[in-house]
């Protein structure tokens, strides 16, 4: 089974091991995910202000391509997913984004919100089921305390995202359960981390990182995993490193014994003009 | 042309999309916000000041920027007013004036020069959040 897949300017670059292990794992499963041509960063934040139309429109370009594509929209980063699910909500319900944004892309066939939009985890756990990848685990994380850090794009607003209960969510601790480990349920699991603020005012960020970590910590957490970069970096930079913070995807990769087979994630790549040896994000080839 | 305080108000209404009059001003959008102790206004005061039209203040305010975008006040109101749109809405009104701007190009470099594992989502968000 093939997918579209939208895998953001951030993993191919800072997070290139979120998105290698998150291919290689599907690889495993039996699903292979495929990048439209010439994806555009989809800017990272939703546009609030209803009169924004040029900013949404890189985020319209892949959900017409997914759409051409007769595919969903895969997503992994937890901000794409956000940007994407909701620019295509505006496609769906806005008429004059709608109409604007396609009186400037001038499609062959006009957007208008056919695509779904859907999460790496939701693919987990729709597609191929949680039960099913449970059974394809050959390193159970027998005995791992992890904590599921949801933060905030996920989830809200839930009446655009329908992620899950935005308030008791419970997938990703779904999750760490076919894999064999426990899941450790923690209040500030949706909490914000601070999120881009990091960049201007950092004890602010520093501040409520660890307010989370410390209350996951409370609760007997020994680790904590993410689906977004910034949440990442936040958690890693303002952590005293007392708790393990890693990518769902790595734990998925751990847990079906492909560490084993194939090693650690490639060195990421900093040049990012194609040409350098062991590319990992298959730029590369296309040049060929 | 100038924009009365009463106009821009009713432009940030209609770009919020945010029903201000709904707000009972329980608080809870402010109680739930976790950069409460960072803003002058919180975000109860943000929607009642739109309702009321003064909102040059808001306009004026630099603290705004410390909004995190998290949508908890969104998700927890319970009239559905959506406060983060009525900031969002400020914010984006102010950058887009001459000088509004607070994050320019040249501050990138220094920036990851500093801290090499800065990820590109959050230069990207910081881009669209602090400037037009
Ligand atoms: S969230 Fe990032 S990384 Fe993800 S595509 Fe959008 S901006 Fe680029
Ligand atoms: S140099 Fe290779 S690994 Fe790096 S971004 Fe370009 S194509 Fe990807
Ligand atoms: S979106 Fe902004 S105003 Fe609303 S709760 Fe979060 S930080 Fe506070
Ligand atoms: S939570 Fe909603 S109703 Fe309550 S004060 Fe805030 S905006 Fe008003």
């Amino acid at each position: 089974m093939t997918y579209t897949y939208y895998p953001g300017c951030t993993l191919k670059t800072k997070a290139q091991d979120l998105d290698y292990y998150g291919r290689e794992s599907l690889k495993a499963l039996g699903i292979t995910l495929e990048e439209p041509d010439e994806w555009q960063c989809c800017g990272a934040v939703y546009p609030i202000a209803r009169d924004e139309i040029a900013t949404k429109l890189s985020a319209v370009r892949a959900l017409a391509a997914a759409r051409d594509n007769a595919s969903p929209l895969i997503t992994l980063c937890s901000a794409c997913h956000h940007v994407l699910t909701r620019v295509n909500d505006d496609m769906r319900r806005d008429e004059n984004v709608r109409t604007k944004a396609n009186n400037y892309l001038k499609l062959d066939v006009p957007y208008e919100g056919e695509t779904e939009v859907i999460h790496y985890l939701q693919l987990l756990r729709d597609k191929i089921g949680f039960e099913n990848i449970a059974k394809a685990v050959k390193n159970p994380l027998k005995g791992r305390k992890i904590g599921a850090y949801y933060g905030c794009l996920l989830l809200r607003p839930s009446k655009v995202m329908r992620f899950d209960d935005p308030e008791n969510p419970h997938i990703i601790e779904d999750f760490i359960k076919a894999l064999g480990a426990t899941p450790v349920i923690y209040g500030m699991r949706n909490e914000c981390c601070g999120g881009y603020v990091t960049l201007k005012d950092e004890a602010q960020a520093a501040e409520n990182t660890n307010r989370i970590i410390r209350n996951a910590a409370s609760k007997g957490a020994e680790e904590l995993i993410t689906a977004c970069p910034l949440c990442m970096y936040n958690l890693r930079k303002h952590s005293d490193g007392t708790i393990k913070i890693s990518y769902i995807t790595e734990l998925l990769y751990d847990a079906l014994g492909l560490r084993e087979e194939l090693g650690d994630a490639p060195e990421a790549c900093e040049t990012a003009d194609g040409s350098a040896a062991g590319c990992a994000c298959g730029r590369t080839e296309k040049a060929e | 042309m100038h924009q009365t305080e009463k106009e821009t108000a009713e432009l940030i209404k209609q770009i919020s999309g945010s029903d201000v009059k709904k707000c009972m001003k329980c608080g809870k959008c402010s109680a739930t916000c976790p950069a409460y102790g960072e803003m002058k206004f919180h975000p109860h005061q943000f929607v009642t000041m739109v309702a009321h039209g003064k909102v040059d203040e808001l306009l004026r305010d630099e603290t705004v920027t410390r909004c995190l975008s998290c949508f908890a006040c969104v998700e927890r109101c319970p009239r559905g007013v959506e406060p983060e749109n009525v900031v969002a809405a400020i914010r984006v009104l102010a950058e887009r004036e001459q000088g509004g701007s607070n994050f320019v190009p040249d501050e990138v470099p220094a920036l990851i020069a500093a801290d090499k594992e800065i990820p590109q989502q959050a230069l990207v968000s910081a881009f669209r959040r602090y400037r037009k």
